[in-house]
């Protein structure tokens, strides 16, 4: 895949993940020469030579468990993970961060639990609601036409609601529950916890040329029916059809360049196969490597028309950066025990959830969180019932301890909850003035800290998984964590959903991109990955991800045709 | 039965659905444990596994383990899982071969097992003069109930208590990720199923007893 140093595309995407596999499906469809870098190799879960789909956990000696680049399991399909070789991020002293980098053809698209919810109205003007954080320089009204057009060209199943801040798609049927989930949504409805059928992205109906989903539960080693979203097949493939796209894997970008009128001509990157430096020119930048990423870019992209950094004349870039809070808790429920023997696999993740459901008005912290819910039947591999010594009988061995794993497969429910973080000012990242990569890129330095509208939000999470094991007459082996253990906050980074860093706005002197996602100080410059987003919500964010860079991209089609950029 | 035939009996146990986008080798590949799993628990299948296992693990040598600890390890993980009515032992399931080659890839496995192999026999010694292996049944068991039942143990027996739920913990991921255990489970899944019917009605049933 070489091409003439002196080829100008017309688009420069940077990341082949949600974001950037949008932009380029969405761009090159309009016509648009575009080319792709991405930092990992070639990948297609299509591909039985990549995707791990339906083996067996006895057809690998190591029976599933984690490897260097899987960190999740050798079958996993996103290889990354939370150190990569030769390229370090750094932490401030105290600071706690997690930061797990796909390193592919569809980055964490690869990764993710499919897991595909709309932010809802409030979500996106807080600061009016309740005084804290910022507002979205848009509403839910704009962005709907998106996330309409998201759900008819990927797919996702859900039931309609009408829930106030969650809000209906244009869903597939959505998979019944499995056994453990009808004994949890029957214990929600009695303590008026709301549980509805999961939204996922994986189709249960035929749709654009793929198969509805086959429910063998595996949707994170690559589905080879395409039957779920992942980028590659359902976004980047498509746009190579077009004829369009030039995609460069192996292709760590080192920085924007611009011109000597402050504008993006091209992104300068090295070939990570060779270690040469080399350059792709366009007349527009589209930045997808990520919320930190994109970030990093951008602070390495100094000149002197920006001296701190490309879209940083406001000093923004880098703040404003949040995740997902999370908690776990897991409860052994005596009812399921001995549950007869079924295919209970379905889809691979849960089939059912909890939105938040409670006003903050009458809580003691501000934001909310949804609940996801695991447990089952699941294949049997590496680390299948760790722990035995858990259960009632205390350990032992031989046959009684035989019969046990038998006895007690299946009787475990764990919840997991995922809110929202308000944005703060000791949570940003910047550029390590010490350290570089590899490839000599400065790397980013991390800074976190969760404040009492975290740990208070995670301590009434464990309170309630806690109540709703106690009400499905299960124990809970662990103790409630105390307040000195953070209630049992996971580690900033840790829930995998960064966002913020290159946060859009109303006005240039606060953010980096306007409501466009287009930089205030370089007008061709664009940013659509997780890297816009001025707050999280107590949702998952790649639909939104997704919505978003299709309005970009559909912003930069209108605007090439009306003349401009 | 004929390849027609069992392909098409094969097909209908599971339902593939029209259409789908692949090989059909990968939906039989897959398909094998299903048919295992449905299967009546028969005595001859385990009969069958203890015949083939003797001739076929003899001529496997370690790699990480010496002679003196293999044999322990050997006769060590058929105390943790013993073969019974329902299903072979875990080195019928090829555990040892499992823990070796898993040894070969963590080195922290290797530092546990090393040191609590030593233990073990060590606390064999204190107790009856000779090493695990040389004891007698009734010895074997007085060491392993005093570190099988963490909370029940006393505290100079914590390091092998620590050791054994590891040992406790590899022997099962080796034991039911086998095709002896995945089939001991009835395991029915990783499989293409045509249509998702949802919880089966005799098992919403159990669900709803009072």
């Amino acid at each position: 895949m070489t091409q003439s140093r002196s080829t100008t595309y017309d688009v420069a995407i940077v990341g082949s993940g949600a974001g950037g596999g949008m932009a380029a499906y969405q761009l090159t469809k309009a016509g648009a020469k575009v080319v792709m870098l991405e930092a990992g190799s070639w990948w297609d879960n299509a591909d039985p030579r990549y995707s791990a789909m339906l083996k067996m956990p006895y057809d690998s000696p190591r029976r599933g468990a984690s490897t260097p680049d899987r960190p999740f399991g050798e079958w996993d399909a996103c290889i990354g993970g939370w150190t990569i070789p030769g390229e370090p991020y750094t932490k401030a002293e105290g600071t706690k961060f997690d930061w797990w980098r796909g390193r592919m053809l569809g980055g964490r698209t690869n990764h993710w639990g499919r897991i595909s919810l709309r932010f809802g109205p409030d979500d996106f003007r807080r600061k009016t609601l309740d005084g804290m954080g910022d507002d979205w320089p848009i509403s839910y009204d704009d962005i709907k036409p998106w996330y309409d057009e998201v759900d008819r060209l990927i797919g996702i199943f859900g039931s309609l609601e009408n829930l106030p801040n969650d809000p209906d798609g244009i869903f597939h049927p959505a998979p019944a529950p499995r056994y453990y989930e009808h004994l949890v949504k029957d214990t929600c409805d009695r303590m008026k916890v709301t549980c509805i059928p999961a939204r996922l992205s994986v189709i249960t109906k035929p749709l654009n040329g793929r198969s509805p989903c086959h429910y063998c539960g595996q949707c994170n080693r690559g589905c080879m029916t395409n039957s779920n979203f992942s980028s590659p097949n359902v976004l980047i493939f498509p746009a190579m059809k077009t004829g369009n796209l030039t995609l460069i894997t192996d292709a760590m970008a080192r920085e924007v360049f611009t011109g000597p009128d402050g504008r993006a001509t091209g992104v300068a990157y090295v070939d990570k196969k060779t270690g040469e430096d080399r350059e792709v020119q366009a007349r527009i930048v589209v930045l997808a490597a990520s919320a930190l990423e994109s970030a990093r870019l951008l602070l390495n992209s100094r000149s002197s028309r920006h001296p701190n950094g490309l879209a940083n004349a406001s000093g923004v870039v880098g703040r404003y950066i949040t995740d997902t809070t999370g908690t776990d808790v897991a409860g052994f429920i005596p009812r399921l025990v001995d549950v007869p023997r079924h295919n209970a696999d379905g889809v691979g993740g849960g089939h059912i959830y909890m939105p938040w459901w409670l006003d903050n008005r009458k809580l003691d912290f501000p934001r909310g969180y949804h609940i996801e819910v695991w447990g089952g039947l699941g294949m049997p591999s590496y680390g299948f019932m760790g722990g035995i010594q858990s259960y009632p009988e205390g350990g032992g061995y031989g046959a009684d301890l035989k019969q046990q794993y038998r006895t007690y497969w299946g009787a475990t429910v764990g919840f997991s909850g995922r809110g929202e973080m308000i944005p703060n000012d000791k949570s940003f990242v910047e550029i390590d003035p010490a350290v570089k990569d590899r490839f000599g890129i400065p790397v980013l330095r991390v800074h976190w800290e969760w404040r009492d509208s975290e740990y208070l939000q995670v301590k009434h999470m464990q309170e309630t998984f806690r109540a709703i094991i106690a009400e499905m007459g299960g124990e809970v082996w662990s103790a409630m964590p105390t307040k000195e253990q953070g209630y049992g906050i996971a580690n900033g980074g840790a829930i995998i959903h960064e966002l913020g860093g290159v946060r859009m706005g109303r006005s240039d002197r606060a953010s980096a991109l306007n409501a466009n996602c287009q930089a205030w100080d370089c007008d061709n410059l664009f940013v659509a990955d997780g890297g816009p987003f001025v707050s999280q919500a107590d949702k998952n964010p790649t639909w939104t991800i997704l919505a978003l860079s299709m309005r970009t991209s559909d912003h930069i089609i209108r605007q090439r045709r009306a003349g401009a950029l | 039965m004929s390849e027609m035939n069992r392909r098409d009996a094969l097909q209908q146990l599971l339902a593939v659905p029209a259409g789908m986008m692949i090989a059909p080798e990968v939906v039989e590949r897959a398909a094998a444990h299903v048919e295992a799993a449905l299967a009546p628990v028969a005595a001859e299948a385990s009969a069958e596994t203890q015949a083939a296992q003797p001739a076929a693990r003899a001529a496997y040598s370690p790699k990480q383990f010496t002679t003196d600890e293999w044999r322990l390890l050997r006769v060590l993980v058929d105390y943790v899982i013993p073969r019974d009515a329902r299903s072979g032992s875990a080195t019928d399931a090829g555990v040892p071969e499992f823990m070796d080659f898993m040894l070969g890839e963590y080195a922290s496995m290797r530092t546990w097992m090393k040191n609590g192999l030593g233990w073990m026999n060590a606390e064999c010694r204190a107790r009856f003069g000779r090493g695990f292996v040389s004891c007698t049944d009734a010895q074997r068991r007085v060491v392993l109930d005093a570190i099988a039942y963490p909370k029940k143990a006393a505290p100079e027996m914590k390091p092998g208590v620590d050791f054994f739920n590891n040992l406790r913990n590899l022997t099962a991921s080796g034991f039911w990720s086998s095709r002896v255990g995945v089939r001991d489970l009835g395991y029915s899944g990783n499989v293409p199923v045509g249509k998702w019917e949802g919880t089966p009605p005799q098992v919403m049933a159990w669900l709803k007893r009072a």
